[in-house]
């Protein structure tokens, strides 16, 4: 198995709520997996799955095989669609914030030779990221974009396991879009990352993943819309050389007259 | 031009700005010359060479009992009692607020006897710390801190609480504990917002001092106020109402000038 995260029949239920309904998955290293799906069909309740930020009520996910707390940790970085960024930080203090929460449990400040090291680094992420010019310039200085990519930075240094992307580009104009989606298919060539990215643009799910997840509900009672939660439909590898989808048909009975 | 577009430039903000305030000396001293012409010796309305001269003689000799420049006497008493009032319902605003907003147990432990200590009219508790504080000054800093602190706690740990999620969450994912997310995160956000609260807690503050010193002192802006009160001193109690609100204009200034350098960020309109 080089499985690195695995889903095992996940539910995540609100009092009689079903937002989730018995997902499995296991997501390999290094893929780039586009999760796309209408609003309300648990997108974000998948990322705060992952992320920790909430335990599923029913099931169990793996992280390198072992359960995952529901608590975010380090070795899930994320990038939000926005306040991602530290708004009382400069661009550089705000990559270093990571280093600085390592290395002094306490006052979470570095001083000295481990200060200006961590400092090189965060400088040699941002230039990577393409802010070399702005590393002193506050978020609130910077345009949409450009704080995307200190958010993207500020994850990065700290080497994630999986990166999650919560919407990154949701904000943005078409053009700083299609730089970004380079700028985040270079990274995560460049660094051997496992992404995650949420979005609402099939096109740039499919452009940027390699391997694209459809979140919507299988079955749907119009007299309780909120018994049956959404699971994976679709699941879609993509071998960027000779595209091979396999469709789960046999597993999708969504009526479109929803009479069932 | 709609009235909504028109901007006014710095200098005719100033000469509009200073235009009713203008009006408001000349009405009272319009008045006050005509109450003289009836009544030589009224002190409803002191003329201006009257307040000069009862005040210089406040401000510049020394007092024949206590051998005290008493106006100034009473600015340091006042201010004095004010500056460790609000110094430490500064430090209790920062570190509870801090604690309510951030940590959800703190919160749900203190979050209601911060409440109810809140809406408690702080006046009413005036006997009580006369009492249980005696006349001194610890019963009138008390006041203030009674007074103002539980607002400003409030506050701060709404603002703390308010703060977006994310970055709590990024935080954690940069691998900070609860402590550093305090220290690194909610704390200097908090820090704008807490002078405000300060800012907005001067008036109260203000209220609350006055009061104790009315009720039993024997020093202070407020003494001395409700002292010549008794002999229709208008020629010092005006003067005095006056320099009081200049220290607060003067307090609020400073409190401005702090936040601008220090959280720059905070103010996005100024970069």
């Amino acid at each position: 198995m080089s499985s690195l995260l695995s889903l095992r029949n996940v539910w995540v239920e609100y009092g009689d709520k079903v937002i989730i309904e018995n997902l499995s998955l296991d997501i390999e290293e290094g893929s780039f997996v586009s999760v796309v799906g209408p609003s309300g069909a648990g997108k974000s309740s998948f990322l705060r799955l992952i992320l920790g930020q909430e335990g599923p009520s029913r099931g169990k996910i793996l992280l390198d095989g072992t359960p995952l707390p529901p608590e975010c940790g380090p070795d899930r970085g994320v990038v939000f669609q926005r306040y991602s960024t530290f708004p009382h930080l400069t661009a550089l203090r705000n990559v270093m914030f990571g280093h600085e929460c390592d290395g002094a449990p306490f006052s979470a400040r570095l001083f000295g030779s481990a200060r200006r090291k961590a400092r090189e680094e965060a400088a040699e992420m941002l230039t990577a990221v393409g802010l070399g010019a702005n590393l002193d310039s506050y978020p609130a200085e910077m345009s949409g974009g450009m704080q995307q990519r200190l958010a993207i930075a500020q994850a990065l240094i700290k080497r994630p396991r999986i990166l999650l992307l919560d919407e990154p580009l949701g904000a943005l104009d078409p053009g700083i879009r299609a730089d970004m989606h380079e700028l985040i298919s270079r990274l995560w060539r460049d660094y051997a990352l496992t992404i995650v990215m949420v979005t609402h643009d099939i096109r740039e799910a499919f452009t940027l993943g390699t391997r694209v997840l459809t979140l919507d509900k299988r079955r749907h009672d119009p007299q309780a819309p909120h018994r049956y939660g959404a699971t994976v439909v679709y699941d879609l590898p993509l071998d960027k050389e000779n595209a091979q989808v396999t469709y789960h048909a046999e597993r999708i009975t969504i009526d479109e007259v929803r009479n069932n | 031009m709609r009235w909504v577009n028109r901007q006014v430039g710095r200098s005719n903000r100033i000469f509009l700005g200073s235009l009713p305030i203008l009006l408001l000396v000349l009405t009272y001293l319009f008045l006050a010359v005509q109450r003289h012409e009836a009544n030589p010796a009224d002190k409803i309305l002191p003329l201006p060479s009257a307040m000069v001269s009862s005040m210089s003689a406040l401000i510049m000799e020394p007092d024949k009992l206590s051998g005290q420049f008493i106006f100034w006497a009473d600015t340091l008493a006042s201010l004095q009692r004010l500056g460790i009032g609000l110094g430490i319902s500064t430090l209790m605003a920062l570190a509870v607020g801090l604690l309510l907003g951030i940590l959800p147990p703190v919160r749900a432990t203190f979050g209601p006897l911060v409440t109810g200590i809140a809406v408690i009219p702080p006046i009413a508790l005036l006997p009580i710390l006369f009492i249980a504080l005696g006349l001194g000054e610890t019963a009138k800093v008390a006041l203030i801190v009674v007074g103002i602190a539980p607002v400003m706690i409030r506050d701060v740990a709404a603002h703390v609480q308010a703060l977006p999620r994310e970055l709590i969450i990024k935080a954690q994912t940069l691998g900070a504990s609860s402590w550093q997310v305090m220290i690194r995160v909610a704390l200097p956000q908090a820090m704008p917002r807490l002078i405000q609260a300060i800012r907005l807690a001067l008036g109260p503050a203000w209220v609350f001092l006055i009061s104790a010193e009315a009720i039993a002192s024997d020093v202070g802006l407020g003494y001395r106020i409700f002292l010549v009160r008794r002999y229709l001193s208008m020629d010092v109690i005006l003067p005095y109402v006056a320099w009081i609100a200049l220290l607060a204009i003067a307090i609020d200034f400073v409190l401005v000038t702090i936040s601008k350098r220090g959280f720059a960020w905070a103010h996005g309109d100024d970069h």
